[in-house]
């Protein structure tokens, strides 16, 4: 019950969003019309219920952006359209994300750097790798079977879709484990979690590499829906902090809900799709999104007794 | 049970070498004298060390006049921003609209001086409006709202972003021959740039070291509800730093405008002032929840990385390795410092 009043506010937003696209475009009223707004949120969605892990516990990621690039990029010059080599370099993605969330969550809590800072340098030091490695710019090309993830549907449904439900129902299992628990109970007072037994960074350092897995698949994803770029991932970290706080989760940790967080993500997808529909030319999109984002976390944060220091 | 408070769990991890919190040996005592301002010009001279080495190796003359130019050139406008980002976040914010607000800035300095000379009082006096208004907009948002000033900045970045591409798809305006003499002539070995950093960080340190507001910078940035429960009142100080750091971002937007000889809407995200100015901020030894550190640990930083840049350049070192070696430096500079203040508390 409390969770469903905390989410109200996200929740009725994205419905008033979702009624405003159906009026200008009905199409969206049917399956395929709203199963295509589903596969193109997916990969936003994904980002962000990794990054609520992350969040709730008390810390940012700021290298999921990157990390969907170097997936992309890593994949096309690795696959180089040969379909056999589909599945071990899948299985590669995977493991990569893994241990960049392990690296970040290691470096953060063994090493005490505040994670904006470790995944700052996690940002740059990925970036920079992956076009060292190729030489500036992507080569290579994605395989069919490596696409179809993004891109295919099975049935009348995309393969994304299926993906985000599988992720979405891991996230909420996950939430509700004693891992959950531990997760929030660190996010919201370290000290007295570690008094009670809760092994602090461990706990972190376990958000992280959801974090980076949750990149791998999102980088998956995003290969086969947009293609090979050097900007695929651009921007991509700020869009899924974004949506987390859309839906209501506090940064520095301990309050929100992984479904709120996810809410949050379609709800920033709509308003794209929103402003999309109604016109609003390129680039004064960014302005309204940034006044938009403004006033709801503004509207959110009003009960709030007073600011919460930036914990980093 | 191995379940611990983070203080404790980092002196345990910070073994071997970790002293127990209360002897006194060789190793406490020396880091208990040296302050993180000192560790970054120690780091900064080592760089030098290294790189004038490596340089001579490669056949090549590191401390030449062209280097020594070169290198307070390359910093002179990210030193400005970093200057200005090191009062966001000593008061325990930080800004992430600096970036645009350079490329915003730009424009309106070289729209408004329109290549004469007589524009450039106005130009000059319309950047510093403008961007006294961002920070206020930022510093408003943040205190009277209550939204976190990393979503704050962001969605003041977006705004500014949406109105810049809106309205510009490239370089705009110009600045008359006598304003680009800012960014390109020198007395002596010492560019002009590089006084008018050297002016901006002095008065900054001023601010902070012998006035009422820099102290109560450090107090807000240090606890937010014990300043406040003191009779500071928070919000105004939060507001006026966040002021200053858009001053200061306009001001290196004056620099880049003269350099550029035009506005240009992405100079400010070309150069990824907002993230580098944090990392150099940061690299200073400026703790990045606010309260501790200085303009002058930030000099350093910003100087840290302008050295490896030429480092790297006169070595023709790949662009993505240097972005890969950035990123490390960072991380393990903060590393050091998270290290030396877990010893030297050990709360």
């Amino acid at each position: 019950m409390r969770a469903l009043r905390s989410m109200g506010p996200i929740l009725a937003v994205l419905a008033v969003l979702l009624v405003l696209i159906a009026l200008v475009n009905p199409f969206f009223l049917e399956p395929a019309g709203f199963l295509a707004f589903l596969k193109r949120a997916a990969p936003l969605v994904i980002l962000a219920a990794g990054q609520y892990f992350v969040i709730v516990s008390g810390e940012f990621d700021l290298s999921v952006g990157s990390l969907v690039t170097v997936q992309v990029v890593v994949a096309a010059r690795l696959i180089d359209g040969q379909e056999e080599a589909t599945w071990p370099v899948l299985a590669l993605l995977i493991v990569i994300g893994l241990l960049v969330g392990l690296a970040n969550g290691v470096i953060t809590t063994g090493l005490r750097v505040p994670s904006f800072i470790t995944t700052l340098g996690m940002m740059l030091v990925l970036s920079g790798a992956v076009f060292l490695w190729t030489g500036g710019a992507p080569r290579g090309a994605l395989s069919e079977t490596f696409r179809m993830f993004g891109r295919r549907d099975l049935g009348p449904v995309p393969w994304s879709v299926l993906v985000l439900l599988a992720a979405g129902t891991a996230a909420i299992l996950l939430m509700r484990s004693d891992f959950g628990k531990r997760l929030i109970a660190t996010g919201d007072n370290e000290r007295a979690a570690g008094l009670s037994g809760v092994r602090v960074d461990r706990t972190r350092i376990a958000a992280f590499v959801v974090s980076g897995l949750a990149a791998a698949v999102a980088g998956i994803l995003l290969g086969g829906f947009a293609g090979v770029s050097a900007q695929v991932g651009q921007g991509l970290e700020f869009q899924a902090i974004t949506a987390v706080v859309l839906g209501g989760v506090a940064l520095g940790g301990g309050r929100g809900s992984v479904v709120a967080a996810m809410a949050g993500a379609f709800t920033l997808e709509a308003l794209f799709t929103l402003l999309n529909l109604y016109g609003i030319s390129g680039a004064l999109e960014f302005a309204v999104q940034g006044v938009i984002i403004i006033a709801a976390v503004a509207a959110s944060s009003v009960r709030l007794p007073f600011r919460r220091a930036l914990r980093v | 049970m191995t379940g611990r408070s983070r203080p404790a769990a980092a002196t345990g991890t910070a073994a071997p070498d970790a002293p127990a919190p209360r002897e006194g040996g060789k190793g406490r005592a020396l880091a208990g004298r040296i302050g993180s301002t000192q560790v970054i010009y120690l780091a900064l001279a080592g760089v030098m060390l290294v790189g004038w080495v490596l340089v001579a190796l490669d056949g090549g003359d590191f401390l030449t006049l062209e280097t020594i130019v070169g290198i307070q050139q390359r910093s002179a406008a990210l030193g400005i921003v970093a200057v200005g980002q090191t009062l966001a976040i000593l008061v325990g914010s930080l800004d992430l609209s600096v970036a645009y607000l350079i490329s915003l800035t730009s424009l309106v300095a070289a729209e408004i001086m329109a290549g004469q000379d007589g524009g450039i009082v106005p130009g000059v006096a319309a950047v510093l409006a403008v961007s006294a208004l961002i920070g206020l907009v930022n510093g408003l948002v943040i205190t009277r709202l209550h939204v976190h000033a990393f979503i704050a900045t962001l969605g003041t970045a977006l705004i500014v972003k949406g109105i810049v591409d809106h309205l510009y798809d490239g370089p705009a305006g110009s600045v008359p021959d006598s304003f680009q003499r800012l960014g390109y002539d020198r007395i002596g070995p010492v560019p002009v740039s590089a006084l008018l950093w050297a002016a901006v960080a002095l008065a900054v340190w001023f601010l902070l070291r012998r006035t009422r507001l820099g102290y109560r910078i450090y107090a807000v940035g240090g606890d937010e509800e014990v300043a406040r429960l003191s009779g500071v009142r928070t919000g105004r100080i939060v507001v006026a730093a966040h002021i200053l750091c858009s001053v200061c971002a306009g001001v290196a937007g004056l620099l880049l405008a003269s350099r550029l000889g035009a506005g240009a809407p992405t100079v400010g995200t070309d150069g990824g002032y907002d993230l580098e100015s944090i990392a150099a901020v940061v690299l200073g030894g400026t703790a990045l929840a606010g309260g501790r550190g200085g303009v002058a640990g930030t000099v350093g930083g910003v100087l840290l990385l302008a050295v490896l840049d030429s480092v790297f350049n006169q070595l023709e070192v790949n662009a993505f390795f240097k972005d890969v070696v950035r990123g490390v430096v960072i991380v393990a500079a903060v590393a050091v410092y998270a290290r030396r203040g877990a010893r030297r508390r050990s709360r």
